[in-house]
């Protein structure tokens, strides 16, 4: 965090001057370790199995915070008599298909749910696909209000036991081996973050993308939040789970996407065959029956359709759904790069984004590009992922022959933050809105430009068309007011859509409660309402620190509603009443309003006037049916999910699967990775050899890559820019003073990072930041790498991502980034035709050089079995 | 001027001369000042104007006040009034001014043509014109209506990844666009 977000970590070193223990795990020594009280070196992709331990340790000591847990989480339920345990089944759950590498969920459904009624929302092949998984995340798990409960949580199948039974082989000996921790470190680890949660103290977990880059990363997450659930941290100050997440609005671009399968606000792209018509559409995301906030799902829907239509949206067409184009399978940015190397994508646009460099697999990325039609490339510099076609590593090796590469490319200069205005979302969904300062220079200008009069110049060409497929862009409201001397569209009228306004009188919406699904309002992000509340832009909002509490709500505007904190309500126990006076942050006052009201430093999470001792009528359903003790108002059962009976594809519980790419049998099950995962076989995308497999010894070290302070991402805002080239001039590899002596490597020199993808060089610098670590009784070497370099800017370097292959996550289809194996040689690799000889023997000599396909389930029935991994079928169905 | 005048302006002109001799025996104040430090203004002072902005690194969110004199961006300092912030920035956010200022900012569009071997100039509203035949044919050409008879209505030959470092305006109309055109493999960092 001190390396990659140093500005919030003054807040982590005021949290210490008052008190507080910093606890760093991490696979290298950073300027957060140096900082921290506690420094903890594991194994990179080992996370599970340290957190895991920290839970049993919870359990079997009987620490977690016992009222907030019967209250407010699932821990008293009970769950199916057919569900099956990893422990029972050797690292899979009940339910496993091993054809498809798929679960059907219906064992892990909560007792006396008739399995019948989950029906076809529970297709786990779809969902990989579709990346659609955690809609219910989003949207709420669509568990009924009113599941079987046994609050003594004594029960053999309710979600405490069967939580206690998973995680009971997580002792400190198997941290220590599999993590490569010592069980003293480890031990240190858990009594700290026993001792610091409860009613007078909390804990907070920070992660990055060193959580979610992994083949299990959205697991991770989750065994997190259910050590934060049993500790009672959610929903508390200084609890909580924090992403830090490192551009400057890529939560914003995650809440009003440009992702395949959303739409703004978390609603679902429509898939085919599932979305036929809006009702369907909608009854999918507001889960009849479930408890929540999504029970509104039309009015949101509704409400963006309206915004996308206007006036051609009506009741009588369903407001357009059916102009919405249908997706029906993985149409993640990993495939869509895979179909351009098969020809089957003409033209690609790149909006400030760099994957040249900052995707994984680099030579995919660029040979994907040199098999376009056309290529528009949005940046402030000449970036590599505009220059493939004459300075890529693949022109050095013959692979990319600038005179037979067909890509027609468009460099088109960007207007930087100061020479606009709009809203950036940062990483605690706060909305800030910024000043224009001046004029882009030249022909630079914003997105905004560039997509308005794009859509202007399309929908000129479409004019007078008669074809039913060009009604969408036709039909499509795009009229916004322009200003200066380029027609720029006017930002803060955009802003005004997004948050909505009722269409007659164009009074702009305080709250999504105020949405309408009749029509007579629109908005184009449900979530952003209220940031135009009182007609005034509230992310502009600019009250100092220093005249506000420390929740500071008046600086800019965070959504849902400008809360700071989510699912603030648990931060009162059952009754109201705050957990302690050193913890309190919202409350139940009874003698406000007529009948009491919530309040507190922030803004109540919850419905103002709904008291804690409110239930539910029977058959309720929907807001009405949140009662006044269930915090997690977006959720189908208003309770924290220590156990998710639907929703995830790899499994309702977190279990430890090893890196794809590992050097070691998994200790912990005979289930040797994620089983689940999305993994596309194919020539281009060969990946090392794990155990069981042979061959693993030729990469035998384990690498991962993160940042410089002084660097950002894939380098297009850093390496093109002076003071900070300056500070970074070289890409380097970091390796321990052991690991240099056994490879002769000389602090300073050359040497080579070699994977079954690529070879990368860079500076050797022999540090004890990184230290051996002894796993499974033997010692493994790591490696670490920056990977900001590329062939373009002030200061050139080889790309690190170039050595990653490519598998996914399967709810979320990103891609493991974060661990892989290598070999690490001295000296410069070699160039040209001979680099890739060179990476072919180290293919050859690992097993991987043919068309190989590798076991994936290593368990069970079909196990051992070769996998062809997950190419999906033309989606078109033809060639 | 003789030789003597300068030479005696030179030599009680030093910092430490007026250190001993003055009221400022440790050098902190009116010893250190000059008649040069007298005549220095901070870039801030004489700036025409101050638009309270936001870093565009990464995703905490620190706040900075960008001065303008004669329409050129002459410094970016963090912004005190910030709650996020308090007024610091990172290596990365100070040297934004850098960024923005940057002489390799591209400043004009450059085209590679099919097989070319060199970048080519183009103007700003050709290279629109271009790129907007060049949308529409391909979405012509990969139209799809069904996909095993279930309607879709899309092209899959029309890509875009990016909108991280974008503000929420444009991440809106880029995806209101690309989903009226029927785009849907539209991406960005958030899956990476």
């Amino acid at each position: 965090m001190a390396e990659a977000h140093p500005v919030g970590f003054q807040w982590v070193m005021e949290a210490k001057a008052r008190g507080a223990t910093v606890i760093h795990v991490d696979p290298r020594f950073t300027r957060t370790s140096a900082l921290a009280d506690t420094f903890v070196p594991l194994r990179v992709g080992t996370d599970i199995a340290f957190l895991g331990g920290v839970i049993n340790y919870v359990l079997q000591n009987g620490l977690d915070f016992r009222e907030y847990v019967v209250a407010y989480t699932n821990a008293a339920v009970i769950v199916s008599d057919d569900y099956q345990d990893t422990e029972d089944l050797d690292g899979l759950f009940s339910g496993f298909d091993p054809a498809t590498r798929t679960y059907d969920p219906a064992s892990w459904q909560y007792a006396g749910r008739d399995s019948a009624q989950d029906g076809d929302d529970q297709d786990h092949v779809v969902q990989r696909e579709t990346a659609s998984a955690l809609q219910h995340e989003t949207h709420g798990i669509g568990v009924e209000s009113d599941p079987p409960r046994d609050e003594t949580l004594q029960h053999p199948r309710c979600v405490y036991q069967i939580l206690k039974r998973h995680f009971a082989r997580y002792t400190p000996e198997l941290v220590s081996q599999t993590c490569g921790v010592s069980t003293e470190a480890f031990l240190e680890v858990a009594r700290a973050f026993t001792e610091n949660s409860g009613r007078d103290r909390t804990t907070a977990l920070v992660y990055s993308v060193g959580w979610t880059q992994h083949s299990v990363g959205v697991q991770y997450i989750r065994t997190g939040a259910i050590l934060q659930l049993l500790l009672g941290n959610m929903g508390r100050p200084g609890g909580g789970i924090m992403a830090l997440r490192g551009h400057a609005s890529i939560q914003g671009s995650t809440d009003i996407p440009t992702l395949f399968n959303l739409l703004p606000g978390y609603l679902p792209m429509p898939t085919a065959g599932v979305d036929d018509s809006l009702d369907d559409w909608l009854d999918g995301i507001s889960h009849p029956g479930s408890k929540g906030y999504w029970a509104n799902a039309r009015a949101y829907g509704v409400n963006l359709l309206k915004a996308y239509w206007g006036d051609a949206a009506t009741a009588e067409n369903d407001f357009c759904f059916d102009y919405l184009p249908r997706i029906t399978g993985d149409h993640g940015t990993y495939r869509t790069v895979l179909d351009m190397i098969d020809g089957k994508v003409k033209g690609y646009f790149l909006l400030g984004q760099n994957p040249a460099v900052g995707s994984a697999h680099g030579k995919a990325q660029r040979l994907g590009m040199a098999n376009l039609d056309f290529l528009v490339v949005r940046d402030l510099f000449e970036i590599e992922s505009a220059t493939f076609w004459k300075n890529s590593p693949e022109v050095e090796t013959g692979e990319i022959v600038p005179q037979e590469c067909r890509t027609e490319v468009f460099l088109m200069p960007a207007a930087s933050h100061v020479e606009k205005e709009g809203t950036f979302t940062q990483t605690q969904r706060m909305l800030q809105w910024r000043e224009k300062a001046v004029e882009p220079p030249g022909d630079c200008r914003s997105e905004l430009w560039f997509f308005y009069h794009l859509g202007r110049l399309i929908r000129e060409r479409l004019a007078g068309s008669t074809a039913e497929r060009d009604r969408p862009l036709l039909d499509l409201a795009w009229d916004y007011p322009m200003l200066g001397d380029t027609d720029d569209p006017d930002a803060e009228a955009v802003l005004m859509e997004i948050n909505g306004y009722d269409v007659a009188t164009r009074r702009p919406l305080s709250s999504f409660t105020e949405m309408k699904a009749d029509g007579s309002t629109l908005g184009g992000c449900w979530i952003y309402t209220g940031v135009f509340a009182d007609g005034v832009n509230q992310a502009a909002r600019r009250t100092p620190g220093s005249e506000q509490s420390y929740v500071a709500p008046e600086w800019g505007w965070a959504w849902p509603a400008n809360r700071r904190t989510l699912y603030n309500r648990a931060s009162a126990d059952p009754q109201g009443r705050p957990w302690s006076e050193r913890k309190a942050y919202v409350w139940w006052d009874a003698s406000r309003g007529a009948a009491g009201e919530w309040t507190g430093h922030d803004v109540p999470d919850f419905e103002v006037t709904k008291p804690p001792s409110y239930r539910a009528p029977a058959g309720s359903d929907g807001v009405e049916a949140i009662e006044g003790v269930d915090p997690f108002i977006m959720q189908g059962d208003g309770k924290g999910s220590l156990f998710v009976p639907k929703g995830l594809i790899d499994g309702p519980l977190p279990t430890h699967y090893e890196p794809v790419e590992s050097p070691f049998r998994n200790p912990i099950h005979g289930q040797q990775a994620n089983p689940t995962r999305k993994e596309y076989s194919r020539p281009a995308n060969r990946l090392n050899p794990s155990p069981p497999e042979p061959h693993a010894e030729v990469f035998p070290y384990v690498f991962t890559t993160s940042r410089l302070t002084e660097h950002h991402t894939a380098g297009g805002m850093s390496r093109y820019v002076g003071r900070l080239a300056e500070l970074q001039p070289e890409m380097f590899v970091e390796v321990s003073p052991e690991l240099a002596a056994e490879r002769g490597l000389q602090n300073g020199g050359w040497c080579h990072v070699v994977t079954a993808r690529a070879a990368v060089e860079g500076r050797v610098l022999v540090t004890d930041r990184l230290s051996p670590l002894r796993v499974e009784g033997r010692v493994i070497h790591q490696v670490w790498l920056p990977y900001h370099w590329g062939t373009g800017g002030m200061v050139t370097g080889d790309s690190a991502n170039d050595l990653f292959g490519i598998s996914l996550d399967p709810n979320v289809l990103i891609q493991e980034s974060k661990a892989g194996t290598c070999d690490v040689l001295p000296g410069r690799r070699p160039t040209g035709r001979d680099l890739l000889a060179f990476v072919e023997g180290y293919q050859r000599r690992s097993g991987v050089h043919d068309d190989h396909a590798r076991p994936i389930v290593t368990v069970g029935p079909g196990a051992q079995a070769p996998d062809d991994g997950d190419e999906t079928p033309d989606p078109a169905g033809g060639t | 001027m003789g030789i003597g005048d300068g030479l005696s302006r030179t030599f009680l002109s030093w910092p430490v001369v007026r250190q001993v001799t003055g009221a400022d025996p440790l050098g902190r104040g009116p010893a250190a000042r000059s008649a040069h430090t007298d005549g220095l203004t901070a870039r801030t002072e004489t700036a025409d104007r101050v638009a309270r902005s936001v870093c565009p690194y990464c995703a905490v969110g620190c706040g900075q006040l960008v001065y303008v004199k004669d329409e050129q961006v002459v410094q970016i300092e963090g912004d005190p009034d910030s709650p996020v912030s308090r007024g610091r920035l990172c290596p990365k956010g100070s040297a934004s001014k850098n960024l923005v200022t940057s002489p390799l900012r591209q400043t004009t569009v450059r085209y590679r043509a099919p097989f070319g071997t060199e970048w080519e100039d183009l103007e700003l509203d050709v290279a629109m014109e271009m790129i907007a035949d060049r949308v529409v044919k391909a979405r012509d050409d990969t139209w799809q209506e069904l996909d095993d008879d279930k309607t879709v209505r899309r092209t899959l030959g029309i890509a875009s990844l990016g909108g991280a470092t974008l503000d929420n305006e444009e991440n809106y109309l880029i995806k209101k666009l690309f989903t009226a055109m029927g785009a849907i493999q539209i991406e960005n960092q958030a899956r990476i």
